[in-house]
């Protein structure tokens, strides 16, 4: 039975004083009411009958013995006889010895003798007694973490309730604590040196935080939690576990989740979850290992909820729309339109316009990418064959592939479906592959894409250099075009001009007999300089920002004339 | 009117009364006048005469209780003799007893009026 989480009630534990002399029930109210929200019974009946109404929140009971209806001893029997009764500590009231013996027997935690000694025994002996049933409840559930000797996490929690219960006005700092990529400590130097990481940082932690301020456990593997009164900085620890650690073959770096100055209305689980969330955020940040918690992150998640709820009405009434970004062909003296980038925009009836950096990496995440996608494919593929219809003209339109979507193998026909069904050919769509996503299950991955280019479609490499491809794997791989990362064209122009990287990609693609095109360029000196470089075609808000395909018209009539 | 003056010199031990009301005189002298009225006082006049012991010790043992917590000693002595008598069921004239307990319960009371 687990009653310690309701023990409390409304800042105090609630105790019954069950006596049939009305002056001895207003001596202990008076004793007792400032710390207790003190029930009264004035006979026996009434007494069990309050005890059953209030079990879940019952902390004690105070019992004369000598009572009218139904006596002391007798009702003690009766509650020690019913299982979810017997938890709740009674504490007899009598001034005979031969009743004292006789109430420990029947189960009474302790007595108290008439007349009643000073009012700090009493209190004390009635705290000593809630205080032994509650930790003896605790005790009951698992206790210890067997690696790390840290409390478990059920008995964590409740001790961390308890902790809050004697100390209800202390501010409290959650914490959740991750080694950095431990798993990948696991890999290396096996589990029987993970797990000495792991003691060596309990022990660290048992150091750092005492015991009379703070409880820790170990969650799971590598997560631990502290429940702590706050600090203003935790920065130091993360330090102080490194050097404990420094004897190990490799560097370890804890990342600490804040969530400081808990709101104790939320249990303890949404506590250490939000702490959690604080934790996540800098899971692969190599410099920032402290991590506070705020109220915007739940609104994050929750706008993100919300976003992937909304998904498939959002489908179904055409609140995605496809936009047109061009690209243009700069090796001539002019720049030629080449072709378009096709780039999704959600049009929300009540939040707006939203942007793909928003969603995009959430749908990647449930998997709804996959008929987002789809979808943006086949609406670019009909207003190709629409501007072809109507103006008579048209350019390749280059649509973005997700990693996942790779594995698929489908997508081969699911292209060949749409190009036929939309009246349009292989050499109308060109696939944006991210070279990320190249880079693990290369084989599976560069066998889809031979499939593609087998089939006629054209291949980019899309966001080339943000990747890890080594030098060795590009000469083999099957691809059209290498579209050069943003970052390459940010970091050459806004920082000492330094166009050498740019230089040197330029260099491979040449190697690889593929043109280079690069995205984010924003002005005439990004444009002369990548143009200098041999760089052949260009995408950017210099030329055109991404604009609905009626606005992209403009571009295919004056390529046309 | 109740004074602790008075009470002390009745022989009441004041201190240890006012401790267990948290020192809280007007909160002793209301439970005082409460304890002049008990029940149990005509309880256990009616079932000594009615040769009731059992009934007769329970309302004993009540007062008792109450007069020891209040550390009403002059009422509570005498209250203490017959508890303990009539635990053993003891065949014997009360009436003394009663009595005297009648007696210091009057005085008590006078000291209130």
């Amino acid at each position: 039975m687990n009653r310690s989480t309701d023990l409390y009630v409304d800042g105090k534990r609630r105790i019954l004083v069950a006596d049939d002399e009305m002056i001895n029930r207003e001596l202990l109210n008076n004793i007792l009411c400032d710390e207790y929200d003190v029930l009264m019974a004035e006979d026996g009946e009434m007494a069990y009958e309050v005890i059953r109404q209030n079990r879940n929140t019952l902390s004690l009971i105070l019992l004369d013995l000598m009572m009218p209806k139904l006596n002391g001893l007798d009702l003690l029997s009766r509650l020690k006889e019913t299982p979810d009764l017997k938890g709740i500590p009674v504490i007899v009231l009598t001034s005979d010895q031969a009743s004292e013996v006789e109430s420990l027997v029947r189960g009474a935690a302790d007595f108290i003798p008439k007349p009643y000694p000073q009012p700090d025994v009493i209190r004390a002996r009635i705290s000593r007694s809630i205080e032994l049933a509650e930790d003896r409840q605790i005790i009951s559930a698992t206790e210890r973490d067997e690696l790390t000797g840290l409390y478990s996490y059920e008995y964590f929690s409740r001790y961390a309730e308890q902790f809050d219960k004697y100390h209800p006005n202390t501010d409290m700092d959650a914490l959740c604590l991750d080694v950095n990529h431990f798993h990948i400590v696991n890999e290396r130097f096996g589990m029987a040196k993970g797990d000495e990481i792991l003691r060596m940082i309990a022990g660290c932690l048992t150091t750092v935080f005492s015991s009379s301020d703070s409880v820790i456990c170990r969650k799971t593997a590598d997560t631990f939690l502290v429940y702590c009164t706050h600090r203003d900085d935790y920065t130091s620890i993360t330090d102080k576990i490194s050097e404990a650690c420094c004897d190990m073959p490799t560097s370890i770096k804890l990342r600490i989740g804040v969530y400081a100055s808990c709101d104790k209305k939320l249990d303890v689980r949404a506590r250490f979850d939000r702490a959690k969330i604080a934790s996540d955020l800098i899971r692969n940040n190599y410099s920032v290992f402290v991590s506070t918690f705020d109220e915007t992150l739940i609104e994050h998640e929750l706008f993100a909820e919300q976003l992937v709820d909304e998904f498939a009405k959002a489908l179904a009434e055409k609140q995605f729309k496809v936009f047109f970004q061009p690209k243009f062909n700069i090796s001539g003296d002019k720049p030629v339109l080449s072709s378009a980038e096709a780039l999704v925009r959600w049009f929300h009836p009540t939040l707006g316009m939203i942007s793909p950096g928003k969603f995009i990496p959430l749908f990647e995440e449930d998997g709804l990418i996959a008929q987002l996608d789809e979808y943006i494919w086949r609406c670019s593929a009909e207003t190709i064959a629409d501007w072809r219809k109507r103006l008579g003209v048209s350019v390749p339109v280059s649509v973005n592939l997700s990693r996942a979507e790779m594995y698929d193998p489908a997508l081969v026909d699911t292209f060949e479906k749409i190009t036929s069904e939309t009246g349009t050919t292989a050499k109308d769509i060109y696939l944006e592959i991210t070279e990320s996503a190249y880079v693990r299950d290369a084989d599976q991955i560069v066998d889809r894409v031979k499939e593609l280019r087998d089939h006629g479609f054209f291949i980019e490499m899309d966001d080339f250099g943000s990747g890890y491809s080594s030098l060795n794997m590009i000469s083999e791989l099957p691809i059209d075009a290498l579209k050069l990362d943003m970052m390459f064209i940010r970091n050459a122009f806004d920082k000492q001009n330094d166009t050498r990287m740019i230089s040197i990609v330029i260099d491979i693609a040449d190697y690889l007999g593929v043109p280079v095109i690069a995205e984010g360029v924003e002005t005439e000196e990004q444009y002369i300089a990548l143009k200098k470089l041999g760089c052949t075609i260009i995408q950017g808000y210099y030329f055109s920002k991404p604009v609905p395909a009626k606005e992209f018209e403009k571009f295919l009539v004056e390529n046309n004339t | 009117m109740l004074t602790v003056d008075a009470l002390k010199q009745f022989g009441c031990d004041t201190d240890d009364g006012l401790t267990r009301c948290m020192g809280n005189e007007a909160f002793y002298f209301k439970l005082i006048g409460k304890v002049i009225d008990d029940k149990n006082f005509q309880a256990l006049e009616d079932a000594v005469a009615a040769k009731d012991l059992d009934a007769a010790f329970d309302a004993a043992h009540s007062l008792k209780g109450v007069l020891g917590n209040l550390a009403l000693t002059p009422v509570y002595e005498p209250v203490y003799e017959i508890t303990e008598l009539l635990r053993e069921r003891k065949d014997i004239d009360y009436s003394e007893y009663l009595k005297t307990i009648s007696e210091k319960r009057s005085e008590l009371s006078a000291l209130i009026k």
